[in-house]
């Protein structure tokens, strides 16, 4: 393993000033469930420092309010996140992804920040919170924030559009509209341990008789370079009656959307179908949820 | 019988310790973290070794640059096959020579002049600690010149395949155990062998059904917890100690003298506790390398696997291509069966076709029989044995075409068998003639079980059986027992203890001596401190080390008997040894219980010790059973498995729970091996998928509960009547679950790994097909 140093960082400023001065050198740590099994593997063999970001408090808050709605710190855990009540009640399309990250184990570790921040596409954190609206806060130097659709955040495989400088503070997810829901599925051979072949987070508002769309966000893992917002497949849903023909023709905008690879977890055939499917029931879970049963 | 879920006994038996369930007598220290691996171990002066290993599948090494690492600050010592003896002008390995083996052992943990799989070694370095052996090793400048990589056995087989190994000729035999005849065939098939009997032309004649179809394996691994890990120093007095992860130590020493080329009685060997090995932990791979760094560098050396080295690089269980013909009379009478079987050897000969031909159509009676192997060497690493080595690949055809057979017939698959099943006085493939053995207890069993008669009702679901069947060989053991002055006894062998086998084979020797097993310490030792002793593997311990550990006991039972006669001033003829205690015949008055005899040794003439080996006849055949039932999703391919039950003729299940939980631990590998477990090759060959993320070995969350049911029909080679019950298990599941989602969704799958994406096409093609039909 190569020698870094270790820096833990106890406030943003502190962080942000890191980064500014390493660059490319500099590499966030929360939970270290990614990066340091890069840095073991010799993966990130530009990195000299490591800084620790559990230590600043704001990336620890997990909160709710109605007018803001869900802050989830970028360092805070899995495990802090699926056992929250307020989560649990109001937001189980994020519990669906973040109980199914690694094992158990690893849930104590790992945060949505670093799942989000590592940008890998298949990444089970990021579909329900891209599909739930989720919106970044992020600091930079000189004491700068700004904000940026989440789904913004993603370059490529492995890349952020974060700056020189800058870091993830938290995510902000606006407070569920009434009669909506969400689910995230994704497909892998074993039930734990294992990462999507394919995965898909879906977001569904109906209208207050539950039997038409108003509005929809389907998003999709492991198809991707990016995790891959399927602005189709909510047109298709949006206005249009709850039913198996208009859920069908939303999987099929998901479908004709993906862009996956054949590699050792399955093939560009095999991840379109899978696509379909899970579109399909992603949707079903997510009105189910709406509707309240 | 004994199932899991009911936790009942075995029948009171003549036995007072074999068949209960004592406590382990090494569960405390490894429950505690007392218990030392080769990981543990430590020593003044420690160097930590790292091996360079080759990125390239096939090339020729042109050049090795090792200065710029000798140079960095904290490496110590620097080795490649130049420092070892065994082919310093780097010559091509002539098969057909004696010492060819040697050659193999040494080319394969420290490549000459050509690199033949991912991963091969070709250089080592000695560091102050593993992070400076690291960076070295990037100092170490290779020049390959990569060569064309042959990596399916049906393109090494093909006649103008260029030669992996130029000197490599064809041998054909028709014996499971001798190298057979040289054909003198340069190719890259190292043995053919070919099992024969009766006429196949009338056989298939004869029958009204033919089912016949080909089969691919992937490579799996055994995927043993812990990686390779040894320490060697080698002293300046030229003597060599060793500290390692084996289930071979014997074997290890006699390796690491052979590639060192020193004495074998120069080296000694010290097993450290193992984390799993399957089969798979008997090469020294690491040892002489660990051994030469320390040579060089003057001070101890420990080398530690990573997990991508274990991948790559040690001895994984070959991937097949099998083809199987099997016809059957209207009334469910086979009439005869063909099957032709090619094993991925990695890159030396040496794969286990004898054990997949023999284990073939031992469960069935066929007069008219043929059954052809080929042992093929491919650019992939070189196979080890992998619990009933060859064995779960051939048992997937035969069983899956079995199943079809019974299937087009109209006739119940379990019927089919039973019909079918052979018996003491039968033959098996290989010709020998089957002693008694329980196949039809087992089959019956099945047949009357609760889960066989519970009907399995719902859409996508379905029931798979199968059957397995392994010869037992055997071995060599050595045991030795010193009678205590409290009455207890030390029971010292030279077996590696992998599956609870210092327990099992510690009651074996209380059973004999009318003790407890907790008075029995069992204690595995180096090999400089008990005889020699063969490996831990081929189902061989609690039955070889066992007999030793009888034979052993049964002469400190003389010794006894002759010295309670001394103290009672009678023959030993005249004294009589029961349930513990020896009795005067002359004068049942004068009684000595085992402890209080025990007391009295050092002043009537010194210590009782013995020593004895097991004189072993071959462990002899053994079946296993499975029926499971799943459920399909359609839409994805993933199997679910609802239900499990394993069954297997135990012989005498000396420790009831440690064979349950053999058992259940093949069946387990068994399914893993069906469903998810491949190497899945890069473009260039390698291995893409060598972590535990990516390799898809089951998790508990994947597994249901694998209930088990023990039959006992006694082996007569042994005096308890016990089999040799570890590898067994692991061959029936690939193809029950086969057979099972054959009947879930009508699609037969003749691939493994079953992986979701496999059975999705699999069932989409099966619908397309019979669309086209109708």
């Amino acid at each position: 393993m190569q020698a870094f140093e270790y820096v833990s960082a106890k406030s943003v400023g502190e962080a942000v000033g890191v980064l500014s001065q390493h660059g490319e050198g500099a590499r966030l740590m929360a939970g270290g469930t990614d990066v340091l099994v890069q840095l073991r593997a010799g993966r990130r063999p530009q990195v000299k420092v490591l800084v620790d970001v559990k230590g600043i408090g704001e990336l620890n808050e997990l909160s709710y309010n109605d007018r803001q709605g869900l802050i989830i710190g970028a360092a805070v855990p899995c495990y802090r996140i699926y056992e929250d009540p307020t989560v649990i009640k109001r937001y189980p399309g994020i519990v669906d992804s973040a109980s199914i990250i690694g094992s158990v184990q690893i849930q104590g570790r790992a945060s949505l920040g670093g799942n989000i921040c590592n940008a890998t596409p298949s990444a089970d954190g990021i579909p329900p919170l891209i599909a739930l609206g989720a919106v970044c806060i992020i600091a930079g130097p000189n004491n700068s924030r700004r904000e940026l659709p989440l789904e913004q955040l993603f370059a490529g495989p492995g890349r952020t559009t974060l700056q020189n400088g800058e870091m993830l503070i938290s995510v902000r997810v606006p407070p569920p509209p009434a009669n909506s829901g969400a689910q995230y599925l994704r497909f892998t051979p074993r039930n734990e341990m294992d990462i999507a072949v394919a995965g898909v987070g879906a977001a569904i508002t109906l209208n207050a008789a539950k039997n038409t769309f108003v509005s929809g966000r389907v998003v999709l893992a492991a198809v991707a370079p990016i995790p891959l917002l399927v602005p189709a497949a909510g047109q298709a849903l949006a206005g249009k009656p709850v039913n198996d023909e208009t859920i069908g023709k939303a999987a099929e905008a998901a479908v004709a959307a993906a862009v996956p690879i054949t590699d050792m977890r399955g093939t560009i055939e095999y991840r379109k179908h899978l696509v379909g499917v899970l579109t399909r029931r992603a949707l079903q879970g997510a009105i189910q949820r709406a509707k309240g049963v | 019988m004994t199932t899991t879920s009911g936790r009942t006994n075995t029948p009171a038996t003549q036995y007072k310790v074999v068949g209960t369930r004592p406590i382990r007598h090494d569960g405390a220290d490894k429950v505690t973290g007392r218990a030392r691996y080769g990981l543990d171990f430590n020593v003044v002066g420690l160097l930590h070794g790292k091996i360079l290993r080759s990125p390239h599948v096939h090339a020729r090494i042109k050049s090795i640059d090792t200065s710029a690492a000798e140079k960095l600050p904290g490496v110590k010592a620097v080795v490649t096959a130049r420092d070892f003896p065994a082919n310093p002008k780097g010559q091509p390995i002539d098969f057909a020579e004696a010492g060819a083996d040697v050659r193999v052992l040494a080319e394969n943990i420290m490549a000459g002049r050509v690199v033949l799989y991912q991963g091969h070694a070709v250089a080592a370095v000695a560091a102050t600690n593993e992070h400076i052996a690291e960076e070295a090793l990037g100092l170490i400048k290779v020049e390959y010149e990569v060569l064309p990589a042959l990596l399916d056995v049906r393109e090494s087989m093909k006649p103008d395949a260029p030669l992996i190994h130029e000197k490599l000729t064809t041998f054909f035999t028709k014996d499971r155990q001798g190298r057979g005849e040289n054909t003198g065939v340069k190719s890259n098939i190292a043995t053919h062998l070919q099992f024969k009997r009766g006429d196949l032309a009338t056989g298939f004649k004869e029958a009204h059904v033919v089912v016949e179809r080909e089969f691919t394996t992937s490579m799996v691994h055994q995927g043993y917890i812990e990686p390779y890990v040894s320490t060697g120093q080698w002293g300046k007095d030229g003597r060599i100690t060793v500290w390692t992860s084996t289930q071979n130590p014997f074997g290890i020493r006699a390796s690491t003298a052979a590639i060192l080329g020193v004495p074998e009685s120069t080296v000694k060997v010290v097993s450290m506790e193992i984390g799993g090995g399957f089969g798979g932990k008997q090469p020294a791979y690491l040892d002489p390398v660990a051994a030469m760094l320390s040579k060089k560098s003057g001070r101890p050396v420990k080398i530690v696997m990573t997990r991508k080295e274990v991948f790559d690089s040690t001895g994984p269980a070959s991937g097949s291509y099998l083809r199987c013909k099997i016809g059957a009379t209207k009334d469910g009478r086979i009439t005869a069966a063909e099957l032709y079987l090619a094993y991925e050897a990695g890159a030396f000969p040496g794969s286990p076709i004898a054990g997949g031909a023999m284990s073939s159509f031992g469960p069935y009676k066929v007069e008219n029989m043929m059954v052809e192997g080929y042992d093929v060497v491919v650019n992939k690493p070189k196979v080890q044995a992998y619990r009933a080595p060859g064995q779960p690949q051939t048992n997937f055809a035969v069983e899956s075409v079995v199943d079809e057979l019974a299937q087009k017939l109209g006739i119940d698959p379990l019927e089919f068998r039973i019909k079918n099943a052979t018996d003491e006085g039968d033959l098996m493939p290989s010709g020998m003639v089957f002693p008694p053995m329980g196949l039809k207890q087992l089959e019956e069993a099945m047949k009357n079980h609760d889960h066989y008669k519970t009907p399995l009702t719902g859409p996508n679901r379905g029931r798979g059986i199968a059957v397995g069947y392994r010869f037992n060989g055997g071995g060599v053991s050595s045991a030795t027992i010193n009678v205590n002055d409290d009455g207890t006894v030390a029971l010292v062998t030279g077996s590696v203890d992998i599956g609870g086998t210092r327990t099992s084979v510690a009651m074996q020797a209380a059973e004999v001596l009318g003790l407890r097993a907790e008075d029995v310490t069992p204690t595995v030792v180096d090999t400089d401190s008990i005889g020699w002793t063969g490996t831990t593997a081929g189902s061989r311990v609690t039955f070889d080390t066992g007999l030793a550990a009888i034979t052993t006991a049964e002469e400190v039972k003389r010794l006894m008997i002759a010295r309670a006669a001394k103290i009672w001033e009678v023959p030993p003829a005249e004294v009589a040894f029961k349930d513990g205690v020896f009795t005067s015949l002359k004068n049942p008055n004068d009684k000595l219980t085992f402890k209080q005899l025990a007391a009295r040794l050092r002043a009537t003439g010194g210590p009782v010790t013995a020593s004895a080996i097991n004189g072993s006849t071959g462990v002899g055949p053994i079946f296993a059973g499975n029926i499971i039932d799943v459920e399909v999703d359609p839409e994805t391919g993933k199997v679910q498995i609802l239900r499990c039950t394993a069954f297997m003729d135990a012989g005498k299940a000396v420790h009831p729970s440690y064979v349950e939980g053999q058992l259940q631990g093949g069946t387990a590998q068994g399914i893993g091996w069906a469903l998810n477990e491949e190497y899945f090759l890069t473009k260039e060959g390698g291995m893409a998928n060598s972590t535990f993320l990516d390799y898809r070995m089951p998790t508990a969350l994947d597994l249901p509960l694998i209930d088990t049911v023990l039959i006992e029909v006694p082996n007569p080679r042994h005096p308890f009547g016990l089999r040799g019950v570890g590898e067994v298990p692991i061959v029936p599941p690939p193809a029950a679950l086969a057979n099972a989602i054959a009947r879930a969704t009508g699609a037969r799958l003749t691939k493994l790994p079953m992986k979701p994406g496999t059975i999705w096409e699999a069932v989409e093609a099966h619908k397309a097909a019979t669309k086209t039909k109708k």
